[in-house]
């Protein structure tokens, strides 16, 4: 298959001599959406961060289009949107500047309007130029979530997105999930919620063989 | 990719981290109050005789700024290893060559270019001599530019670590040496009337060397560091 998106082979990793996983493979193909489930400490964010090409403390292994991660590194990250679990904000600068600054990171030009709305669509409109320190938790996840308008991505990983967001909160983002997945995107997200979306997904359950 | 496209994220690294370490505040002012309070110190401790502090006021100055300098070192990478901000930086198909080459420039000039800027106050505290404060305040400029880079070799190593301050004085504190040595002897040399752009030309190769390499080690640096 030419335009197989990420394709996971024989995945094994451990820390402290723990395994987390082994023998793990799937595939996750444009218009499809992963979410990897388990409890605490399974391998949830390891696995990500994997996946992102943050780790190498795995064998087997991970293809992007058919090539290799380490072979395919630019085109890959040209295509990867990963938020991981951190904040990835500056507290003690604006939204605004920071994603004024992630965009630049990605040679993305986006003039202030685009950003500006991407912050809007967050729900945080009016609190662009207040440093991120003030804002409470749940609106800094929002101005690290405000990252999926403004950089365009073929795939999506999420690690744990909906930590601090509020129900109505919860339901937008399932909702641009659907939208991202119907336009071709793909996404690749860990939670703990139940997620409602409108397109069929799978779930690969981390924890549960191996314990 | 594009010089301008380049250009632009360098312009963009730059701002935000000169921007965020200002309103941070503690970043740049720590180093600058520990070298004048030390420096402050230094007639205290030894007596007020102007010829002896004359003497020592070369290397007091240098070996003082110095640790200033090593003091600023260990939260260059650490704000943005703690606020997941640096895992950006490494996801992202632009080189990190940049991105580290404008972090540490920008570092210098919130904290070295400050302290080489006030040394001839300093200077006229140790009752350094005239001659010397030219070449004090040139040798500081290129010092702890070096001083910066290497630093930032060391502290790429150690920000995934829990407790990295100690290890990070032991890695880079003998890399420091050479710079001290030719900083100081540059003064000293001015002070006696002798030619002291040999050393400041030692200095700029330093300074030449830091900035085409030092990034490189930074950047594998900083993956191993994220790697975990």
């Amino acid at each position: 298959m030419l335009n197989s998106g990420l394709e996971v082979k024989q995945l094994y990793t451990d820390r402290d001599d723990r395994v987390l996983f082994s023998d793990l493979s799937f595939q996750l193909n444009a218009g499809q959406l992963l979410q990897i489930a388990g409890p605490n400490g399974s391998g949830k964010t390891s696995l990500l961060r994997i996946l992102a090409g943050l780790s190498s403390r795995y064998s087997g292994e991970v293809l992007w289009q058919g090539k290799s991660l380490q072979k395919n590194r630019h085109d890959y990250l040209q295509q990867l949107l990963y938020i991981g679990h951190g904040a990835g904000i500056k507290a003690v600068l604006s939204p605004l500047e920071n994603l004024r600054w992630s965009c630049a990171l990605r040679g993305a030009e986006n003039s202030d309007v685009v950003l500006l709305d991407a912050l809007n669509k967050v729900g945080l409109r009016g609190f662009e130029e207040q440093p991120c320190f003030s804002l409470s938790a749940g609106q800094q996840r929002r101005v690290n979530l405000a990252r999926l308008f403004c950089i365009p991505a073929q795939l999506w990983i999420l690690d744990e997105p909906f930590t601090a967001i509020d129900q109505g909160g919860v339901c937008e983002i399932e909702q641009w999930l659907s939208e991202f997945v119907s336009g071709g995107g793909s996404v690749l997200l860990t939670t703990h919620h139940k997620l409602s979306v409108s397109q069929d997904f799978s779930v690969i359950a981390l924890g549960a063989s191996n314990v | 990719m594009s010089e301008p496209k380049l250009l632009k994220l360098v312009i963009a690294v730059l701002h935000r981290d000169i921007v965020a370490s200002l309103r941070r505040g503690s970043e740049w002012s720590n180093p600058l109050v520990f070298f004048v309070m030390v420096c402050a110190l230094f007639p205290l401790g030894i007596g007020p005789q102007p010829d002896r502090l004359a003497d020592l006021a070369p290397g007091i100055l240098w070996v003082v700024a110095l640790l200033a300098s090593l003091l600023a070192t260990d939260s260059l990478f650490r704000g943005d290893f703690d606020d997941a901000t640096l895992e950006q930086m490494l996801l992202t198909h632009q080189s990190l060559y940049p991105q580290v080459l404008a972090k540490t420039l920008a570092h210098w000039l919130v904290t070295g270019l400050p302290l080489s800027l006030l040394s001839p106050m300093l200077g006229l505290l140790l009752h350094l001599p005239g001659e010397g404060t030219v070449p004090l305040m040139l040798s500081l400029v290129l010092g702890t530019s070096v001083l910066s880079f290497i630093g930032a070799i060391g502290a790429a190593l150690t920000v995934g670590l829990r407790k990295g301050g100690l290890l990070l004085s032991l890695i880079v504190l003998p890399l420091y040496i050479p710079v001290l040595i030719f900083g100081s002897s540059a003064v000293k040399a001015a002070i006696e009337g002798a030619a002291y752009l040999p050393q400041l030309a030692m200095l700029g190769v330093f300074f030449l060397g830091a900035l085409a390499f030092a990034p490189l080690a930074i950047c594998g640096a900083l993956r191993i560091s994220v790697d975990q």
